[in-house]
């Protein structure tokens, strides 16, 4: 189609504008959404911060009876399961990262597996919580009946192994990522020199990889902290600051998940606002170290 | 390219078809508002009576054709909801208090429905039949018993055969009036029960688990062996849970029935219908009985509300509190008694819309 | 000399056969949890299953049809919502390589991939259910489009970006106007890529439910009104596993069966997608 008028011609300019005004306002909307995100959790969360303030970290009385508000249970809760589902689950994902990374880099054994992997991360956290529930939840209660503890088969222990199965896939993927970034010549000259498979990825590979491992973990670590349904489920929901693998406790997900329709209070209300402030934070600065070490890591 | 082309158009196409119906379903239904018959309600709040709310909409809904769709998050969250007006109406075990009146934007009626107890249900081998105190009951919660061949137990139950296991408290994680009717009676029978926990619709428990709902407390029950909870006698009952026979104020072992629990009602209620029903004074009731309420506001006229929609909650609940009869006694949940049907009626009859009566 | 070299040989094999083994521990959970879920699943499905509507608490024969409806319609409206919105960002995002904004909106993306579903919860029910005065339908659809957005951007970016210059430098010289070029020619390049982004965003959230507690509220009724309460697969499959009744429980098994096939067909379908029409040039 020939343009020819100036008529044609002011159109084309004017939809030309359009589309990059749209463009840019579907791109600046997002960054826009994040910030008020932000804003809407501070502004909610501030008759908690007024009232309980610093408080709200380390009391340990979470009491909505007599209005006291101390979150520290839910940190413990939430530090506890996440950092032994991690315990749990380095070791998983670095083997599997290396047998997809290393050792078996392509071929039907790799695709199988890392079709595996991948839909790990597909099945829904409700249903992970709804099979723990009936067939981890016994499984745990006749080991603790064993060895005499209270056989509640809910609690820490459960919830950091489902969680440890749902954030091996995303430790995967990025460790995999930066394990095949590893440069051919550097493994070769060290195989020339006789290495053996073990020695190169102890002395080259995972020296290499380091800090993008490292992201990778973070990275996990920030999905097992923000883990809601099956932890919700698997948990016992119990206001005490967990003291061993086998506590019954909360974090803070499960408890924004179990009280938050019913928080009749201000205060009460707030504080879960503030509890989901907590998370957005904590999750945010854990995503952008995360994110910025692997692209680091991917440049150079 | 071009096979995917028309793919993509033809699942936009279907999304906007089907977005276009929902969005034309949405006219439909506010025209219809005026009718009858497609009416939805939306209501929240208290499991306790959920079996039996579930069962009465879904006949009312036969009847009528208007659909409830009742949410059991608890008491709490009926409150909740209710005072932020995302609900038609709330339910609730217990009155709310006068803080909760006060901080509400505008007067609330309480109803009473009908009438529960709350039993003491435990998961032994055998499923024998315990009969406790309330002092005994007490301790076990506090933690303070912490084996089911403790002395105490073993003393009021000669008869029965307890294991050397550990007792597993279960409780409720969300606000509930299960909670609040059970900590209630705890408070009123135990000194240091009631210095700490207290009572409330969620408590800072000294020891156990929390499960969410009457369902979860029940499931989690049913599968720790070893384990005690409370809960609304329905749900015992339809999961062949055993339960306690509690000792009352007159000093009578008293098994929760239709008719103990009718009987605990025996007593003055104000005009409010906010009254508590523990520990009763009457010989043969159930020391933890309560009635279990509706909430609404008391001028309907708020927010976007229509005069029909509002018509047709109050509508419901007078159907409610005069046909729960044939529809509670079989599911376990005693009706109300006159003195309290009258109350509950009275109540009702002063909701208005605008200045503008509805029944 | 020579026993070191063999130790040496011992511990490589000794290290490749750990990894092997705790590489195979780790595809057993999908395994038991896929065999649980078929096994009793099945035995949940029947016709009823399908057209019924839950029954109350002691009645048999209930099904999830409110459930399979109210999911199909929090999804399709969430995609209307973050589809746009996702692809006009993602081609920002891969037009506009070196701005500011683009490196901004690039750290929100990746900030707003790691936020939990429940704060995004929280967030939609202080912006749009206290605002509308009730859960709805429509709160829900857009708590799931926030949590689709990140994953429809970063594949429309991703697959944009592999898309050689010399194309839209041709269309460009031909005199097609900049817009055109990139609706016409640009993006239906790389549409198998930006597709497959959106399945696998719808898969994500088709098991969502966090979100959805404080949203979509639940009903027992079929809902087609987006301004009502609705419910969906994975709200009821978590009240009904943990609720006591045996009937129930079935109910929850047979969801969870539906559920999971969704899922892994949709999670299939852009495996096909991206091997089979891969974007390439």
């Amino acid at each position: 189609m020939p343009i020819t008028t100036d008529q044609q011609i002011k159109g084309i300019n004017f939809s030309e504008f359009a589309f990059r005004k749209i463009l840019f306002i579907s791109a600046i909307s997002i960054v826009i959404l994040l910030f008020c995100f932000f804003l809407t959790l501070v502004a909610s969360s501030l008759p908690s911060i007024n009232t309980i303030g610093i408080k709200f970290i380390y009391g340990v009385t979470w009491d909505p009876v007599s209005d006291k508000f101390g979150g520290f249970p839910f940190l413990a809760g939430t530090l506890f399961t996440s950092l032994l589902a991690l315990i749990i689950a380095i070791p998983f994902s670095l083997s599997v990262a290396l047998f997809l990374g290393e050792y078996f880099r392509t071929g039907l054994i790799s695709a199988i597996f890392k079709n595996i992997v991948e839909l790990l991360a597909a099945i829904p956290s409700v249903i992970y919580g709804f099979w723990g529930l009936f067939v981890l939840v016994p499984l745990i209660r006749s080991l603790e009946t064993k060895i005499g503890v209270a056989p509640y088969g809910v609690g820490i222990l459960t919830s950091s192994i489902i969680l440890s199965i749902m954030i091996v896939p995303y430790a995967v993927s990025l460790t995999v990522q930066v394990i095949t970034l590893v440069p051919a010549d550097l493994k070769e000259a060290a195989y020339s020199l006789g290495a053996t498979r073990l020695e190169v990825i102890r002395n080259i590979i995972l020296p290499y990889t380091r800090s993008g491992i490292f992201a990778g973990i973070l990275l996990a670590l920030g999905r097992a902290l923000g883990e809601t349904m099956a932890v919700t489920m698997l948990i016992g929901n119990s206001h005490i600051v967990p003291v061993s693998i086998f506590s019954p406790g909360n974090t803070m997900a499960s408890v924004i998940a179990n009280e938050f329709t019913e928080a009749t209070g201000k205060i009460y209300l707030s504080a879960l606002i503030e509890m989901g402030l907590f998370l957005f934070l904590v999750t945010t600065i854990i995503n952008i170290i995360g994110r910025s070490v692997i692209k680091r890591f991917s440049i150079s | 390219m071009k096979t995917f082309k028309s793919a993509l158009s033809i699942v936009i196409l279907t999304a906007v078809i089907i977005i276009a119906m929902a969005f034309s379903n949405t006219k439909n239904e506010n025209a219809k508002m005026t009718g009858s018959s497609d009416i939805e309600l939306t209501a929240a709040g208290a499991t306790f009576p959920y079996p039996l709310y579930s069962k009465l909409f879904y006949e009312y809904n036969k009847q009528t054709g208007v659909k409830v769709n009742y949410q059991s998050i608890g008491s709490g969250g009926g409150i909740k909801q209710l005072q932020s007006k995302t609900v038609d109406f709330g339910a609730s075990d217990a009155p709310m208090s006068d803080e909760e009146l006060q901080t509400s934007p505008g007067a609330i009626v309480h109803i009473p429905t009908c009438l529960g107890a709350v039993v003491v249900t435990y998961n032994l081998t055998g499923n024998p039949v315990l009969a406790l105190t309330s002092d005994v009951v007490a301790d076990i919660f506090l933690g303070k018993i912490t084996k089911w061949n403790d002395k105490r137990i073993q003393g009021i139950n000669p008869g029965v055969k307890l294991p050397d296991l550990a007792i597993s408290i279960i409780h409720r994680s969300d606000g509930s009036g299960t909670t609040y009717i059970f900590s209630d009676y705890l408070s009123k029978v135990s000194d240091s029960w009631k210095n700490k926990p207290g009572t409330g619709k969620s408590l800072d428990w000294p020891v156990g688990i929390g499960a969410k709902g009457n369902e979860g407390v029940s499931g989690l029950v049913k599968q720790t062996p070893g384990s005690i909870g409370y809960v609304e006698l329905i749900y015992a009952i339809q999961n062949k849970m055993p339960f306690a026979k509690l000792k009352n104020k007159s000093g009578n072992f008293v098994e929760a029935s239709l008719k103990s629990v009718s009987a605990s009602a025996d007593v003055s209620i104000p005009a409010d219908a906010r009254v508590s029903l523990t520990n009763t004074d009457a010989k043969d009731g159930y020391p933890i009985s309560s009635f279990t309420y509706i909430l609404v506001y008391k001028d309907q006229k708020y927010g976007t509300r229509s005069e029909s929609q509002a018509k047709s909650t109050i509508d419901l609940i007078w159907w409610m509190i005069h046909n729960c009869k044939q529809y509670a006694e079989p599911l376990n949940y005693s009706s109300l008694p006159v003195a309290a049907l009258k109350i509950a009626e009275a109540n009702l009859k002063s909701v208005m819309y605008g200045n503008k009566k509805l029944l | 000399m020579v026993t070191t070299i063999k130790y040496r040989e011992f511990k490589n094999k000794l290290f490749k056969v750990i990894i092997i083994l705790l590489t195979t521990v780790c595809t057993l959970p999908l395994l038991l949890v896929l065999y649980k879920i078929f096994r009793e699943g099945i035995s949940a499905i029947n016709w009823d299953f399908f057209v019924n509507l839950p029954k109350p608490v002691g009645e048999t024969g209930g099904g999830i049809v409110n459930a399979l409806i109210g999911s199909v319609l929090l999804i399709l409206v969430a995609s209307v919502i973050s589809i746009p919105l996702g692809v006009f960002t993602g081609i920002y995002l891969s037009e506009y390589r070196n701005t500011k904004l683009s490196y901004f909106t690039l750290l929100s993306v990746d900030v707003l991939t790691g936020v939990p579903s429940i704060v995004i919860g929280i967030i939609i029910y202080l912006w749009v259910v206290k605002t509308m005065g009730g859960f709805s339908a429509i709160s829900g659809s857009i708590a799931l489009s926030v949590m689709m957005l990140p994953s429809i951007i970063k594949s429309t970016e991703e697959t944009l970006k592999l898309i050689p210059n010399t194309l839209k430098e041709a269309s460009l010289s031909l005199g097609v106007p900049y817009y055109r070029t990139i609706l016409k020619v640009i993006l239906p390049a790389g549409i198998t890529g930006i597709l497959s982004g959106i399945i696998l965003s719808i898969a994500r959230v088709a098991g969502e439910t966090a979100p959805l507690l404080f949203t979509a509220f639940g009903n027992p009724f079929i809902n087609t009104n987006i301004l009502k309460p609705i419910s969906s697969l994975p709200a009821i499959i978590f009240n009904y596993a943990i609720s006591p009744y045996e009937d129930w429980h079935k109910l929850a098994w047979g969801a969870s069966f539906v559920l999971i096939i969704i899922v892994l067909f949709l999670n299939i379908i852009t495996k096909i997608a991206q091997r089979k029409w891969k974007v390439q040039f």
